[in-house]
């Protein structure tokens, strides 16, 4: 197997700097470039275009990836983006455009992020959406920023912002990043918010609670009611993280549960691509009382035309240079048309169906610590695997071995030796069948033959790596050798 | 050497006069695995009962380290920085994290004591 970095690979025949003889006179570098920038020596690769071809087609091969393989990640809903997003995304009209082009010349464009805006008010009762935000977690600063700007205006001393021990990171760091103290409370023993402990802890100074809804146990927040009208009733407001959306599409929506802010992460309810594959896009939507904080600019319409607004009175200002990351836009809102209201509902139907198959049919092998009914995910403990000798870690690698993403490890964290596991409604019942299949192979596994689990992935190119080492001691750059 | 104090969040105190070192205890290194970072505060900083006076990353997971008693901190083991093994080595010995100069000592009374820990730690692990 080809594991060669590019920069360590020989010169190859025909060289990248082959240029067939022409009629237009070359220039020398040194024509052009001051002599003190120019370099003797540059130790490029100097491949020829094969080489290169190659090179980066095993690459890719290597890759392990949603069109490759089952991606149970929980949390992060890997569902698979259909292929019509990017043939759409791709369309001249919108790949082409520059953010300098004049509003009349891209009037498409920002019909679309008129349109698309209508559809997620539809989808989610909110008043009004940003597109701003690159990311869910920039989705989420913007929210708990234009939560403050609120209280300030309100000249409302407010201090705390109240979460859940089973939210997302992601939660209590914005909170600290907006200048708030964070106030974590116990869930309770079926695993939802504790409305006892919440009532203790609430007091005038509460300026938001932050709430998944399912929450990260995949666990429907049954008395959300009660606990829009505990925190409201201080002044506070409630702000959704969108993260676990997609199993209540066309079934509920947040603004029904009394959020007043709330983000969606389009590259994961909405199928646009994750991560490296991104970039992101965080769209914040705002009941009637934030939509003067909204960050500028925002599509509106006059007459039959579309334009950008700047005139918000208390906008929180700008997150974003131009317009967010509009393709990403283009891809969700061809996402929903395909889907349409039924399609919609089809998806959360299935995203739950999906997750409590999977529970119902490891729940004798694998602990259900949270056994309810769940949502769009099941959270599993390890922990008597671990008395045995495997981790969820070692299972999580083990997983690799069979073809299979690992799952989300030890989160939440009010689960020990927790894996989160997150079907999504792409997946076919064989697939799942097969994942049950070897999460059941893999604890037999551990009594027959514990090595083979603790040394796995036994396949890859990259053996199981020293995540402690490179913790510790992190080599972030990679230096050449012996050239 | 002084008494040794747990609290239920998993660190141990203890006590010498008015001067209290804190460290976590041997069963939250082992849940928490291989400790990869230590971040604690300064020498002069307040810290508050029941609040985060530092964070402890493992390649598992990162958490608060709380305070079991207010005051102000009168000596840190800065060598943890660049071997935070140690918490994971010797809990009790070595990965001691910070002294705290209590502002009131009998603060201390509402922690356990050993065989309390160890009833506890019992319950949380079933």
């Amino acid at each position: 197997m080809d594991k060669e970095n590019i920069f360590e690979k020989r010169e190859s025949a025909p060289k990248a700097d082959y240029v067939a003889a022409t009629g237009v006179p070359l220039k020398k570098p040194s024509d052009v470039i001051p002599q003190k920038l120019l370099r003797a020596q540059l130790p490029l690769p100097n491949l020829g275009e094969l080489d290169v071809v190659r090179h980066y087609s095993h690459l890719a091969q290597l890759n392990f990836s949603v069109d490759t393989h089952f991606y149970p990640l929980g949390s992060c809903t890997m569902k698979y983006n259909p292929k019509i997003n990017e043939s759409m995304a791709r369309l001249e009209g919108f790949s082409a455009i520059h953010p300098y082009q004049s509003q009349d010349a891209i009037q498409g464009a920002l019909e679309l992020i008129y349109d698309f805006e209508q559809l997620l008010c539809e989808v989610t009762g909110m008043k009004r959406f940003t597109f701003q935000p690159s990311s869910g977690a920039q989705g989420e600063l913007a929210g708990m920023l234009m939560i403050r700007k609120y209280h300030e205006i309100k000249k409302r001393k407010k201090t705390k912002v109240i979460i859940p021990d089973s939210a997302h990171g992601t939660n209590p760091a914005t909170a600290s990043m907006c200048g708030y103290q964070t106030i974590v409370i116990e869930s309770d023993s079926g695993g939802l918010v504790d409305i006892d402990k919440l009532k203790k802890v609430v007091d005038d100074e509460v300026a938001a609670i932050m709430l998944t809804n399912p929450n990260t146990l995949g666990l429907f927040e049954e008395r959300i009611l009660e606990i829009k009208d505990i925190i409201h009733n201080k002044g506070g407001l409630l702000y959704y993280d969108g993260a676990n959306l997609n199993p209540l599409l066309g079934i509920t929506k947040p603004s029904l549960m009394g959020f007043d802010v709330i983000h969606l992460n389009l590259h994961k309810t909405f199928s646009t691509p994750h991560g490296c594959g991104g970039p992101g896009a965080g769209a914040v939507g705002v009941g009637e009382i934030l939509e003067d904080f909204l960050p500028v600019p925002v599509v509106n319409k006059k007459n039959k035309s579309y334009y950008f607004d700047y005139a918000i009175k208390r906008s929180i200002g700008r997150l974003k240079s131009f317009y967010g990351n509009f393709t990403v836009l283009v891809r969700a809102y061809t996402y929903l048309l395909r889907l349409g209201k039924e399609g919609l509902l089809q998806t959360a139907h299935n995203a739950v169906i999906n997750a409590n198959y999977i529970k119902e049919k490891l729940k004798d092998y694998y602990e259900v610590p949270y056994p309810k009914t769940c949502m769009h995910e099941v959270v599993f403990s390890c922990t008597s695997q671990k008395e045995k000798g495997a981790a969820a870690l070692d299972i999580a690698k083990r997983l690799i071995d069979y073809g299979i993403h690992p799952p989300t490890m030890y989160f939440p964290l009010i689960v020990k030796e927790a894996l989160m596991v997150e079907p999504t409604e792409t997946e076919s019942k064989d697939t799942l069948d097969y994942f049950i299949k070897v999460m059941k192979e893999i604890d037999k596994e551990i009594d027959n033959d514990l090595e083979k689990v603790k040394d796995a992935p036994h396949t890859t190119p990259v053996k199981r790596v020293d995540e402690v080492k490179a913790a510790r001691s992190p080599n972030l750059k990679w230096e050449r050798t012996g050239v | 050497m002084g008494e040794l104090r747990f609290a239920k969040s998993h660190e141990w105190a203890r006590v010498d006069n008015d001067i209290i070192t804190v460290g976590i205890t041997d069963y939250a290194q082992k849940e928490l695995g291989d400790i990869v970072f230590v971040e604690l505060p300064k020498v002069g900083d307040s810290v508050q009962r029941g609040s985060a006076f530092g964070t402890i990353e493992s390649t598992k997971t990162a958490s608060e380290l709380y305070a079991p008693v207010s005051g102000k901190v009168a000596e840190v083991n800065s060598e943890l920085t660049s071997n935070p093994q140690w918490v994971n080595e010797d809990p009790l010995g070595r990965g001691w994290m910070i002294a705290i100069k209590a502002n009131d000592s009998s603060e201390l009374g509402s922690l356990m004591d050993e065989p309390a820990y160890e009833q506890f730690i019992e319950k949380e692990s079933h």
